[in-house]
């Protein structure tokens, strides 16, 4: 039983080619890429993008702990309608997943309900406590992608360094959340003009780029990798730039809602318009664009956090942080990014699939002969409105519901099986 | 009466005077003397019956006194059914949502719904959802709508009686705002409500205490006390919350007073014609000296008097959305 895809324009960012070109898939595997192929079932793929599926490097799937969120198995469909074929759970569940056993339950949860690849990050520290290091050798062992703090960043310098210095001699590399909370009491939003007019309590850009600089000095003493999360303020990209030119270990992504909103979105106090870090201001926003276009920023990623409707419907500062991001990530790059000219389309599809894969080492986000068929199909032409409702997410707290984006996922296939359209 | 009449009003709402226009200020400024006279009736009955019939609910999640006591009496004065309800936060533990709270009273088929709440937006949110007519009476650190419309009642009125003209307004004056301007509301609405007005407005504050490009809301910003007042037609303090010291926002009482007292000495730099307010409940000594509270200058219990009458024509305004300047007698 084989698939071919046929009449598409293939983009392979490994490779270098973006060319008409078909792909037969035989198995879970890519059998051939070239001219003229033929399967037992076929895809047309006239007028769309043939690439390999997308990897996002910073998702919450919420399980376990908080399955009413979100679970691997609504997450990973999100993903699939998305475009996604691999994602990096970040692991502040409750429990954290900070032991191997935790890392094995999510392996299980995702043979058992994930229609794509689910590559889990495990606390750097125990409970995320900031104190102790995890058992960095197993959890690499048993199936670790990465080590992450994520949503509370180490606060000691001590311990950070020795995380730092552990992960490296391991093999995984530490995502890292900047955010020095000592400088925020109860910020709800960017501070500047927009939150003084608000009134609401505000996260000073200082928060990001002290942590960054921090982080980065300190993977310089350890010698080790260190990839930096979200980044939205011209000021931290300026620190991860400089730190790059310096020929440091240092990788960066960033967010669709950073290149897209301005804490401007903040204004009728919509709880869909707040996330950590924050929404910035047009400069940032103008930097970020520059990041992506110049290289600085090494790949998207979403940050998909979920919560329930009614987690949401409350009071602005009452409210969690996050936003859903799977279902609307690609859009936004082929709209904001790529028709105004700012990246190509190969550019954007690097940004979203080996980009983010080499960071980690994964062995997806590529198309090869031989290699997994991961294959995303997608119609960069096609328009569509944002419609919450048809989320394959729990989550349906997105600021863009409404907008009209163009890029449409049309089939997303993970080791040969089709998961979307389902 | 025979300026031009602006729009009539067409608002659900009152949440915050950045949204507002200078004709709808000026509107419900306009319709407030009329309550002024009922409140001062010497017959002693101090009732209209325009909103006869009507359910006003205060709805306050933050404790006060002062404000509450006003919008009651300005309901009753109205002839509405009024009920207060003092709602902690305590109903958010209980897992009901203000959108819940709001459901439940307007179950009961309430007309105007006051809110006072410790968040920023709880009013905005409200409005935008349900059919009451909100008025917000403080939402956090972002407007305190009311207050500043008293406030500019209160100035506009001290302008017709000292220069003898009725229709005067508050173009030109000069206003300085002292005290703790990060955390204040009433900072903020009255920044948004003067400068609509024509008024220039000076915020004056530790730099601990002054939000970050609050002169972007068109208002002049120092630390310096004498620059602030020196020009000053109003000097306008804040209350200082005690409690601030202990997050290292000023060192001490003692340097407050040292650096932004207004008081008999400090004021030898302001004009001696300046007008001293305060939205209350003051504190006695700290932020204001007893003698300038008490003195001649001050009218500070004309604004708690003009409160009532101004939140009349709000309510009033609200519900039955009289003609502009029909109402003035």
């Amino acid at each position: 039983m084989s698939l071919c895809i046929v009449n598409g324009h293939l983009i392979g960012p490994v490779s270098g080619i973006s060319a008409s070109m078909d792909v037969l898939i035989e198995g879970d595997k890519i059998a051939r890429i070239g001219a003229g192929l033929s399967g037992d079932e076929v895809i047309d793929a006239a007028g769309c993008v043939v690439c390999p599926g997308l990897v996002d490097l910073h998702v919450h799937f919420r399980e376990p702990g908080f399955e009413s969120k979100e679970t691997i198995a609504t997450g990973s469909r999100a993903a699939a309608r998305g475009g996604f074929t691999s994602v990096v759970t970040m692991p502040n569940t409750a429990p954290p997943i900070d032991n191997a056993g935790m890392i094995e339950f999510i392996l299980r949860r995702a043979r058992e309900t994930a229609c794509i690849k689910i590559w889990p990050a495990a606390c750097a520290t125990k409970q995320r406590a900031g104190e102790e290091i995890t058992e960095m050798g197993e959890l690499k062992a048993v199936g670790a992608a990465a080590v992450t703090d994520d949503g509370d960043d180490i606060a000691s310098g001590w311990v950070m360094r020795r995380v730092l210095e552990y992960a490296d001699m391991c093999g995984l590399t530490y995502l890292a959340h900047c955010e020095d909370k000592s400088l925020i009491e109860d910020g709800a939003m960017n501070e500047g003009y927009n939150s003084t007019r608000l009134g609401l309590p505000g996260i000073p850009k200082a928060v990001e780029e002290m942590r960054i600089d921090r982080n980065i000095r300190l993977a310089r003493l350890a010698n080790a990798k260190i990839h930096i999360q979200h980044v939205t303020s011209a000021g931290g990209l300026a620190i991860i730039r400089e730190a790059k030119e310096a020929g440091l270990r240092v990788t960066c992504e960033t967010c669709p809602h950073y290149w897209t909103l301005t804490d401007e979105a903040v204004t009728t106090f919509s709880t869909n318009a707040k996330m950590n870090p924050p929404l910035r201001e047009p400069e940032d926003v103008a930097a970020i664009k520059q990041g992506l276009a110049d290289g600085t920023i090494d790949c998207v990623a979403t940050d998909h956090a979920p919560h329930t409707f009614t987690e949401k419907d409350v009071e602005f500062q009452l409210a969690p942080f996050g936003v859903v991001g799977l279902e609307t990530a690609l859009a936004l790059v082929i709209t904001e990014l790529v028709e105004p000219g700012l990246i190509s389309l190969e550019r954007a599809v690097e940004l979203m699939t080996s980009a983010p894969a080499n960071i980690l080492g994964l062995p997806v986000g590529q198309l090869a002969e031989g290699g997994p068929a991961d294959v995303l199909i997608f119609d960069p032409k096609a328009e569509w409105t944002v419609e919450p409702h048809e989320f394959a997410s729990q989550g349906r707290n997105t600021p863009f519901a409404g907008r009209t984006l163009r890029g449409l996922v049309k089939t997303t296939i993970c080791d040969g099986q089709v998961v979307y359209p389902w | 009466m025979t300026e031009t009449a602006g729009t009539a009003w067409t608002r659900k709402d009152l949440v915050g005077l950045e949204d507002l226009t200078r004709e709808e200020i000026e509107l419900i400024l306009d319709t407030a003397p009329q309550f002024v006279a009922v409140s001062a009736r010497e017959s002693g009955i101090k009732k209209v019956p325009l909103l006869q019939g009507r359910l006003v609910v205060n709805l306050f999640f933050e404790p006060s006194t002062r404000t509450r006591l006003s919008f009651e009496l300005a309901a009753k004065r109205l002839s509405a059914d009024s009920m207060s309800v003092s709602a902690s936060t305590s109903s958010v533990v209980k897992g009901e949502t203000l959108h819940d709270t709001l459901d439940n009273i307007e179950a009961m088929h309430s007309d105007i719904v006051v809110i006072r709440h410790g968040y920023a937006g709880a009013a905005r949110i409200l409005a935008e959802r349900h059919s009451s007519h909100i008025i917000n009476a403080g939402d956090g650190r972002h407007e305190h709508p009311t207050q500043a419309l008293l406030d500019a009642f209160t100035m506009r009125e001290w302008v017709r009686n000292t220069r003898q003209e009725p229709e005067a307004g508050l173009d030109g004056l000069r206003v300085a705002i002292i005290g703790d301007i990060t955390h204040s509301r009433v900072a903020r609405s009255n920044a948004w409500g003067l400068t609509k007005l024509g008024a220039s407005v000076v915020l004056c504050g530790p730099r601990t205490l002054l939000p970050p490009n609050i002169d972007g809301m068109g208002v002049d910003v120092t630390s310096n006390l004498a620059e602030a007042i020196h020009d000053a037609d109003v000097v306008y303090a804040l209350r200082i919350q005690l409690e601030r010291q202990s997050r290292c926002l000023f060192p001490s009482i003692r340097e407050y007073i040292r650096l932004f007292r207004v008081d008999a000495d400090s004021l030898k730099a302001a004009p001696p014609h300046a007008l001293i307010m305060h939205p209350g409940p003051i504190n006695r000594d700290i932020e204001l000296a007893a003698e300038v509270a008490d003195g001649p200058r001050s009218v500070i219990l004309r604004q708690v008097t003009n409160g009532v009458a101004v939140r009349m024509a709000i309510m009033h305004v609200l519900v039955n959305r009289p003609k502009p300047n029909r109402d003035e007698s």
